[in-house]
């Protein structure tokens, strides 16, 4: 990227703090004000958010490439769908089970892929997200996965009696897991393993030579990934209630992809404004024409690698320092 | 046993679409290190093309020609205005470009020709059945066109001075531009190659898969791990990799997985390549010097 990468300092101040529960409490506050389609939308936006966060960890801090996250993104929707619709588990309790098939599959893409360098990630999950769709609607499978048609749940309720509609707790619950995401995606590159991501990505040799060890690093970073964005994929299952095989084409990859990009390939943050984007372009690009979403997803992705490649993230950022007078460090 | 050798004779015909598209990726791959993702989706754009100037009037052959013409110029364009400010860029940035580039246009092309699926005239066509039925007379063209291709692709770089050239400057640009070879041009040609190649692809597809937007998403796939069975950095071996790629497909789709996860095929193959010799057949071994 960007001559001017730098090291985030993990320093929390009293400002990073109040202005993370303001936001949050604003967050909260539209659970009470917006009208059940608008819940929906912002329910879809946190699904999103930490499906790209995911991205996040593996593209932005690590340099590694996934082209195919939506096909984990369809691993967690399917895993919280079969165990609600088949199965009768409360929504609650699949995400952990999302989270682990989510993470074992990509370990095991991660694994043959990644003790390379290169390309040969982006390739293989290139292949993975094309195929997933096949995958899904396989006759062999379809006593579980539904086939074609998909499998529909049931909604879910407020629990303990609360006075809350189903729109409102699916909202606050999956803000709570998404907040709980992005506090593990942020512990996790302030410290030692951060600065590892960092390093591969800057330097894989330099890194090797310091200790780091690569392929184990990049391959468990992948699986990290992988379960982040099924986390995600699982939010989003219980918010639509309904799966079916062609919501996860290859289309839906190169929208997290473009996510990514947007919000800022290593701003953490930035995953959050990937997720709206997601959610609310191609609402207002299909009142343009069918072919618009394509077109202006592909305009604004090369736009922003010629542009603004540290994407809307990365760019406040430097903004705010800029404002501050403090000059950004040099690394290279 | 008939079944099996329909089988491998349609493999044939399709492994050789996949070898002229690993073809034109690994042309790109040894001169820049980047992947096309928009590869399938530039041959698409000509293969519209194509199908407008047959429906215009013009004939199949003059069309073809002139697809192909217009297809090298739309790589020379390409190279020229997207990749050349790349050259230097970070891998995920030539990623992204190469995905931007792909949405756009398959944007285009459904916007400008429609999503509909449309069938495209074969050129190829005989009074009577072929090797005792076994091929259709379409796949027998559409094979021999494709060898003819690679073969001329084979003798340019082989035995002319401007193949040399574009070789040098693809092994070892410094180098080669210190010999005079002026090595950007290079690149826009192999570029506008490679598009050409593709496109002629493209027109020999669609015949068989119709022709819409997507026609070459999986096709592209094919070509993918076409190009790693056979080795990335080798144009020799992603041709093999493409035919042997295209009997397996058919082959694992007829008696194993079954036609519905023919593409699950692909991802198989490029995952026991990497785990098993991830050079591939042909390719050298990636030693990196610190």
């Amino acid at each position: 990227m960007d001559a001017d990468r730098t090291v985030s300092s993990g320093r929390f101040g009293l400002t990073q703090a109040l202005g993370m529960g303001a936001f949050l409490a604003v967050m909260v506050g539209f659970a009470f004000i917006a009208d059940s389609y608008h819940l929906f939308q912002l329910t879809m936006v946190v699904a999103y958010a930490v499906a790209v966060l995911g991205l996040t960890l593996l593209t932005g801090y690590t340099g590694q490439i996934s082209l195919g996250q939506g096909a984990f993104f369809a691993i967690g929707s399917y895993s919280t769908a079969i165990l609600m619709a088949n199965y009768d588990w409360p929504y609650w309790a699949t995400l952990p089970v999302a989270a682990a098939v989510s993470a074992l599959v990509g370990f095991l893409i991660g694994f043959p892929a990644l003790r390379l360098g290169g390309l040969y990630l982006a390739l293989t999950t290139f292949a993975l997200a094309v195929s997933v769709p096949q995958i899904l609607k396989v006759n062999a499978l379809s006593d579980f996965t539904g086939g074609v048609q998909g499998l529909t749940m049931d909604k879910a309720e407020a629990p303990f009696g609360l006075p809350l509609t189903g729109d409102q707790w699916i909202y606050l619950f999956s803000l709570g897991v998404g907040c709980l995401m992005f506090l593990l995606a942020w512990n996790l590159t302030r410290g030692r393993t951060g600065r590892a991501m960092m390093a591969v990505r800057e330097q894989a040799v330099a890194a090797e030579a310091m200790g780091v060890g690569l392929a184990a690093l990049k391959i468990r970073t992948f699986a990290v990934s992988a379960m982040i964005t099924g986390i995600g994929g699982a939010l989003s299952a219980i918010a639509v209630q309904f799966v079916a095989p062609d919501s996860f084409n290859f289309f839906l990859s190169i929208t997290l992809f473009v996510g990514l990009v947007v919000g800022g390939v290593d701003s953490i943050p930035g995953a959050l404004f990937g997720g709206a984007f997601i959610e609310f372009i191609p609402n207002i690009a299909n009142d343009i024409s069918k072919a618009a979403p394509g077109a202006i997803y592909g305009a604004i992705l090369i736009g922003f690698m010629f542009a603004l490649p540290r994407g809307v993230g990365g760019g406040v950022m430097a903004m705010l320092r800029r404002a501050r007078r403090r000059p950004l460090p040099e690394v290279r | 046993m008939n079944g099996l050798l329909h089988q491998i004779a349609s493999g044939i015909a399709s492994g050789a679409i996949y070898a002229s598209v690993a073809l034109a990726l690994v042309m790109i791959y040894q001169a820049t290190h980047h992947v096309n993702f928009a590869q399938g989706e530039m041959a698409t754009l000509s293969t519209f093309v194509a199908l407008t100037l047959i429906h215009a009037g013009v004939p199949f052959w003059g069309a073809f020609v002139l697809t192909i013409l217009l297809s090298f110029a739309l790589g020379v364009v390409v190279e020229r205005i997207l990749m050349r400010p790349m050259m230097n860029a970070p891998v995920l940035s030539s990623v992204g470009v190469f995905i931007g580039l792909l949405l756009v246009i398959n944007a285009l092309d459904g916007w400008i020709f429609g999503f509909t699926i449309k069938s495209f005239p074969s050129p190829f066509h005989a009074a009577h059945p072929l090797l005792g039925g076994y091929v259709s007379p379409h796949e027998i063209g559409e094979t021999g066109l494709t060898v003819v291709v690679l073969t001329l692709v084979w003798l340019f770089f082989r035995y002319t001075t401007l193949g040399l050239a574009m070789r040098a400057a693809a092994y070892n640009p410094v180098s080669a531009r210190l010999c005079g070879v002026r090595v950007n041009r290079m690149l826009g040609l192999g570029w506008g190659l490679a598009a050409a190649i593709g496109a002629a692809a493209g027109i020999m597809v669609a015949p068989v898969v119709f022709l819409d937007p997507n026609m070459m998403s999986g096709i592209l796939l094919y070509a993918f791990a076409g190009a790693l069975l056979g080795g990335i950095d080798s144009p020799l071996g992603a041709v093999i990799g493409g035919f042997v790629v295209g009997v397996l497909e058919n082959l694992f789709g007829a008696y194993v997985v079954g036609t519905e996860l023919k593409l699950t095929v692909a991802l198989m193959i490029i995952v026991a390549v990497l785990l098993a010799r991830p050079a591939g057949l042909f390719g050298r071994a990636v030693q990196s010097r610190v």
